[in-house]
């Protein structure tokens, strides 16, 4: 990726995602760190736009910014009398260290790392491809999922079902 | 100045930091949630990078597999909020340092 849309895309995008993730994070009140979040999954839309995944960045705008976000403001209003705020508990530094030492570690191993990068162009078109390899080679996988779904499904209705 | 590999795996990484250090420290349960949907975020972002950047004969499999990641990330959502309705409906708080049943 050369060519100067690319690279502003991409610092644009990441500038965007992850201080949308910051913001999800630091924010104090709940429904805002969720509108920050919402932010985040679209800045990782754009990204997979950028990265030649226009279907997956479809998918992402509808499940995670759609529904995904929509589950979550359904669960802040049915827990009204709970609190609203997005405030840590008291492992805050332990989980600040420890999340620290993991990024640390993969942006070592990732720079450190020689991949080898093909100099070969992004996809053409993904969604046709991508439809062809879930009916041929990864059939199974494709039906395991839709019963994985079934069973979440029911299994959310038993669990919020008042009786 | 280009844009390669590396980049995207650093802004993947800082974007897994964020989500699991939310997921450890939230003391509401959605918050935690939150947390776990920026990792799954993270990581997608990671698989499709890959896709992109190396060569192979069957370099759409990591797109193929995101596919998959974000339909279990779906349900693994529905489920878990469920839960936290569940939990708020018997003990009125969604605050983890006051779900401790299991606790010994």
């Amino acid at each position: 990726m050369e060519d100067v849309g690319s690279v502003v895309a991409f610092w644009l995008l990441g500038a965007l995602t992850l201080g949308a993730a910051l913001a999800t994070a630091l924010v104090r009140d709940l429904v805002r760190a969720v509108v920050a979040l919402v932010l985040s999954f679209l800045g990782v839309a754009g990204l997979f736009v950028l990265l030649s995944a226009d279907f997956l960045g479809v998918a992402q705008v509808l499940i995670y910014a759609g529904a995904i976000a929509v589950l979550i403001v359904f669960a802040i209003v049915l827990t009204p009398r709970a609190a609203r705020d997005n405030a840590e508990t008291a492992m805050r530094l332990p989980a600040l260290a420890l999340a620290g030492a993991l990024v640390g570690l993969v942006m070592a191993v990732a720079l450190a790392t020689d991949w080898g990068e093909g100099a070969r162009q992004g996809f053409a078109d993904t969604a046709a491809a991508i439809g062809e390899a879930l009916l041929s080679r990864y059939v199974l996988p494709f039906e395991v999922a839709s019963v994985l779904l079934l069973a979440a499904m029911l299994g959310a209705i038993v669990l919020v079902r008042e009786d | 100045m280009s844009v390669g590999l590396e980049h995207f795996l650093v802004l993947s990484a800082l974007l897994f930091g964020v989500g699991l250090f939310m997921a450890l420290s939230k003391r509401n349960i959605i918050g935690i949630l939150m947390g776990i949907e920026l990792m799954f975020n993270a990581v997608n972002l990671t698989l499709v990078s890959f896709a992109r950047f190396l060569e192979g004969a069957e370099r759409l499999s990591g797109q193929v597999f995101v596919v998959f990641s974000i339909t279990v990330a779906a349900a693994e959502a529905a489920v878990a909020l469920a839960l936290a309705v569940a939990i708020y409906r018997r003990r009125q708080t969604v605050d983890v340092d006051r779900i401790n049943l299991l606790r010994w």
